[in-house]
Formats: structure tokens, C-alpha cells, sequence
């Protein structure tokens, strides 16, 4: 294990993570009062820093993301997961830019979790903090500024990270000089927080769970989180792909079994979702960070104002929305940009026109990809950054 | 080679202005006004293809509707809002007019004139609705639903007490001597005009 010092945090590589943590005296202070520390924080970067510090884009992940934005996970050999949009001569071109990607605090790759020692030796657990988006990007600015990286080129994301690609303009207007949010909102719905709290629910009622404990009793609660990633799933696809995919084909049979085995497609497939998820997933973790979305709000610290959450940002900013996402609906991102436009923001918004659903940013969509490379282009040469990677 | 209406906008707009354009379509005014005045430009436009287009050209555009959507706007946000041949298609020309006057300084609206002699002559000699080079669509398939002439829209701004500060016939390829003051001989030869107007 390689270990650097840097001036605030201790910088390490080893088992494929590459992490940083702060010790006692640089504390992380939550929006809940608490305080966390030590504090490690999980990331991947991708490309190189220029001279002027001036080309890092911050890739923020999804509710079930990790770090490896554009490369293979070494611990569970999952691809990278957003390889349309970041690598070389993608839309966050990594022969240009120097793209960082951290595990969110409260994850399960490498970032300090429930699932992280506590300094008496023992796992959190439920003794871990709630956690916010605001916290989560708190987090990551400790590492940036370790990194010594004065202004991020951008900050960008779907889902839970378009919130904290949000977020991140909003806590620090002057350090982003543009700001993609992609399929999100500014505030979870009523709709959303009721699913979440179903697959928590599924969790916790989950015997292997053992409030939240069960790492001390060497189980884990694979049945419960794998009903709730079923159920969060259903919600990223749409109805016309769930037909076009399934409809009510029968699974390796010719006629309903008149039992409760999976006789459909969909079931078998959500079955197989659910699996998958609990090898790579934290059941805590889950707990954790489907909380910490409910409780986003961005307009609340600002009297319900959303426009005053981005007064004064100079950042320019980038919103897509995808016509058959009913997790974040086009509404959703629509009123992120009214609030942009109402606080005089320079702000684009596109609207992809997909069946695709929630997850359509994760899958081809080229006309999301060429809106978001002009965007990245235009938002590069107003930075003074070369449009193509120069000759090496 | 840009358009004559296009180059026409321009010319209303001061360097460095910071400018929405509505209905921006592909964002080819939008592009006029960044290199030649060196605007700060921005754009609405309802079209997906539109909007696509405009960022994928690296312009800050907005997907909305102008009547709907001109109200998330603050006030005097912009030095100049334009209207750019898009006044016949909304639903509602009185209320995006006021809206106009309230997110900018100054507004430049363009439009077809359904006055110009040959729309006239047009409709007396046949006894239908003209389909001419800057109306193409027929009467039903026309997102035309508020056609009027150079007359009509003068006295709607007059009607919201909205000053003409300049006003240019476009005729063919060619634009004419400003005519703020009389509007009858541009009514009859305008196949567009192109409006600069200021709250009085």
C-alpha cells in the first residue's frame, strides 16, 4: 500500500481503491448536528490535471454507483458503469479532462459508511450518522480541495448525483464553473419517498438484519435487499420498455405453473436484479443513502425558494429530462430550470424523448450525448480549455 | 449567409447585450448575435429538434413554451428579448407581448405581414387563404393560429402602451427605410417587418 501524505488528508492506494482520510483534525460536520471522524472518501480519477488546475470534472454517481465511472471495478469486476459519456473522446473526454468519481459517504466502496469501523473498533451500523446529499458533497470538497483544485470545470450527474451536482453549485457557486444535472429533481417526491421507504421496510423486517447489526453476527440481510432493489428497479424502467422487453412472456415454460414460482419474464428478471444487487450492495448502506435523498430539499434552507438556492452562481448549467422517467419526471427537471432561469442562471434544459425510462441515461441516447457534448464543449471554451485533446 | 430578418435583429441589438431570443428554432439568430455583437445570448424554443440542435451547438437554450413559460422569468433579466417570427404561433400574443416588455428593456419582434399586397390581392381573387413564401402551410396546417398585419400589431402595442422606437419593412432579400412613423405604405409593401419596441 502506497501512502501520501497530502496537506489535509492522508492519501492511499491499495486493493484497486484509491482513498483519502482525514483524521481527527479535519472532522466532517453534518447537517444533522454530528459529527463524523475519521472520515475516508473512496475515488477513481481518470486522465490528467492540466498546469492551471483547471480541467477537473467531478462525476457524481447514483444511489447504487461506485467510483469506477470509467474502468472496471477491481473488488466486484463490474464495468464501468457510464462508458458512453466519460473516456477518451466521449462527451467527458478523459484525454481532456481530469475526471474524479468518489464513492458517496455512507457507500460501500471504500468511503466511510455504516458499514465503516467505528473508532471503538466495532462496525457503525446503525450508529452511524444520517447522512444528507449536502453532506455527501461536504465529503467530496474536502477532497477536491486536497487535491488542491481551486474550481471544478464541472460537476455532473444522474439521479442522486444530479442532486449533488446541484447541491455542489448551490454550497459552492464560485468553485463550479458548470453544472450538469441529468434525470433528478431538487426535491424528492412524496412518490419517491414512498418507494424508498418500502424497500427499507423490506430491509429492516428482514430477520438476518438484526437491527441493523448484522455485521457483528457475520449474516446479512440478502433477502430484504433484494426485495427492495426489485421494487427501487421497477421504478428506473418504463411501462412501454417493461412490455417491449417482457410483456406477459412466460420464463422457460408453456403454461402458468398455478404455484408462486417466477411463470413470468419480469418476475425472473427482477429476481435476478435483486440477487446481483445483494453481492455488491450493503444493506446499511442502502438505509443510509435512499434517507439521505428523502430528505433532499434543496429550495428548503432557502425559505422554499428555489431560485435562492442558485442566486448569484455564475456556473453555467446543463438539465436533461427523459420523457418516460417516472422516477425524476420531465416536471421534476423542469423545475430545477425555472428555479435556474427565476435566479437569472445560464441555463440549458433538454428534454430526451425516450421509452427507455429513468435509467435512458445510462443507456445509448445520441441525442443526449451530442446536447451534452456541445454543452461540455461550449462550457470548455469559455474556460479556456482546448477542444481537442492536444497531441501528447 | 444569414438571414436578411436575422441581420436586420442584429443591427437593433447593442454590443455585449445580454439577449433572449423566443423561439429560437435552431439557434441560428442566437449564433448571429454571439459573433456579431458579441451577446450574451440565450434562448427558448418549444421544439425538441430545436433545442437539441441549439446545445448541441454549444448554445444556452431553454425547451419551453412562450406562453407558458415567459413567466419564470424575472423582471428586466434581459437588455433585449426577441420575438423573431414566432408572434403568429402563440396562443396568447397580447399576454407574451407584456411578458416581453417585462423580462427585458427592450423587445424586437418580427412578422410576417398578412397585409402585404399580394396576401390582399391573394385573397380577393381566389377567395382563399394565401400560401405564400413566408406562409407555406395551408389554413389547417398552418402553426400560424394569429396571423395580422403590419396595422394590427402596431395598434396592439400601442394598446399596452408599447413606444415604436423603430420599425423596418423586409421585403424579398431586401430591407427597407425604417417607417415607425407611417405605417401604411409598409403595410401594403412589407412581406415582414421587423419591430423595435420600448416601453414608453
Amino acid at each position: 500500500m502506497n501512502q501520501v501524505l497530502s496537506p489535509v488528508g492522508r492519501m492511499a492506494a491499495g486493493g484497486g481503491l484509491k482513498t483519502i482520510t482525514f483524521g481527527p483534525d479535519h472532522p466532517l460536520l453534518l447537517s444533522s448536528g454530528q459529527v463524523l471522524s475519521p472520515l475516508t472518501i473512496a475515488y477513481e480519477t481518470y486522465g490528467t490535471l492540466n498546469a492551471d488546475r483547471s480541467n477537473a470534472v467531478l462525476v457524481c454517481h447514483a444511489l447504487t454507483g461506485d467510483q469506477f465511472v470509467g474502468s472496471v471495478n477491481p473488488l466486484t469486476e463490474r464495468p464501468a458503469w457510464w462508458p458512453r459519456v466519460v473516456g477518451p473522446g466521449k462527451p467527458i473526454d478523459t484525454n481532456r479532462f481530469f475526471v474524479i468519481c468518489t464513492n458517496a459517504l455512507g457507500g460501500c466502496m471504500g468511503s466511510t459508511g455504516p458499514s465503516s469501523i467505528a473508532p471503538d473498533g466495532q462496525p457503525y451500523g446503525l450508529r452511524f450518522p444520517v447522512i444528507t446529499i449536502a453532506d455527501m458533497v461536504r465529503a467530496q470538497a474536502m477532497l477536491i480541495e486536497a487535491l488542491q483544485i481551486p474550481t471544478l470545470f464541472c460537476v455532473i450527474g444522474g439521479s442522486m448525483g444530479g442532486m449533488q451536482a446541484l447541491q455542489w453549485a448551490s454550497s459552492y457557486p464560485k468553485r463550479v464553473h458548470s453544472c450538469v444535472a441529468i434525470a433528478t429533481a431538487a426535491r424528492h417526491s412524496a412518490q419517491n419517498i414512498a418507494f424508498y421507504e418500502v424497500g427499507r421496510q423490506a430491509i429492516m423486517a428482514d430477520p438476518e438484519w438484526r437491527d441493523g447489526d448484522y455485521a457483528r453476527h457475520e449474516t446479512r440481510p440478502a433477502k430484504g435487499l433484494a426485495v427492495a432493489r426489485m421494487a427501487a428497479h421497477i421504478t428506473y424502467l418504463s411501462e412501454p420498455a417493461l412490455r417491449t422487453k417482457f410483456d406477459r412472456s412466460l420464463q422457460a415454460r408453456d403454461a402458468v405453473s398455478f404455484g408462486f414460482d417466477a411463470d413470468f419474464q419480469v418476475e425472473s428478471y427482477l429476481r435476478h436484479q435483486g440477487q446481483r444487487f445483494v453481492d455488491r450492495f450493503d444493506a446499511n448502506s442502502y438505509l443510509y443513502i435512499t434517507r439521505a435523498i428523502d430528505y433532499f430539499d434543496l429550495a428548503a434552507d432557502y425559505g422554499g425558494v428555489l431560485a435562492h438556492a442558485f442566486r448569484d452562481c455564475p456556473a453555467r448549467f446543463c438539465v436533461f429530462g427523459f420523457s418516460s422517467d417516472w422516477h425524476y419526471p420531465p416536471e421534476e427537471n423542469k423545475a430545477i430550470v425555472r428555479g435556474l432561469i427565476a435566479a437569472n442562471c445560464d441555463a440549458s434544459y433538454v428534454e430526451i424523448d425516450t421509452d427507455k425510462g429513468h435509467d435512458a441515461f445510462l443507456l445509448e441516447e445520441p441525442h443526449f450525448e451530442s446536447a451534452l457534448t456541445g454543452f461540455i464543449d461550449a462550457a470548455a471554451a469559455s474556460r479556456g480549455l482546448p477542444l481537442k485533446a492536444e497531441a501528447a | 449567409m444569414a438571414r436578411i430578418d436575422h441581420l436586420v435583429i442584429a443591427d437593433m441589438v447593442p454590443h455585449g447585450a445580454k439577449v433572449l431570443d423566443v423561439g429560437c428554432g435552431d439557434g441560428a439568430l442566437l449564433q448571429l448575435l454571439q459573433r456579431e455583437r458579441n451577446a450574451k445570448a440565450r434562448g427558448l424554443e418549444i421544439s425538441q429538434d430545436g433545442v437539441n440542435a441549439c446545445v448541441a451547438k454549444g448554445l444556452s437554450v431553454v425547451q419551453g413554451d412562450a406562453d407558458k413559460d415567459l413567466a419564470f422569468y424575472p423582471d428586466r433579466a434581459f437588455d433585449v428579448v426577441i420575438l423573431s417570427k414566432t408572434i403568429q404561433a402563440v396562443r396568447n400574443p397580447k399576454a407574451v407581448l407584456r411578458e416581453l416588455m417585462r423580462v427585458a428593456d427592450r423587445a424586437i419582434v418580427s412578422m410576417p405581414n398578412f397585409g402585404h399586397w399580394r396576401v390582399r390581392v391573394g385573397l380577393l381573387t381566389t377567395g382563399r387563404m394565401p400560401v405564400t413564401e413566408t406562409l407555406p402551410a395551408s389554413w389547417h396546417e398552418s402553426e400560424n393560429i394569429h396571423l395580422c398585419t403590419v396595422r394590427d400589431f402596431a395598434d396592439l402595442a400601442a394598446s399596452l402602451g408599447i413606444h415604436l422606437e423603430r420599425a423596418v419593412p423586409i421585403t424579398g432579400d431586401a430591407a427597407g427605410a425604417p417607417f415607425a412613423k407611417s405605417l401604411w405604405r409598409a403595410n401594403l409593401f412589407a412581406e415582414d417587418a421587423v419591430f423595435l419596441l420600448a416601453t414608453r
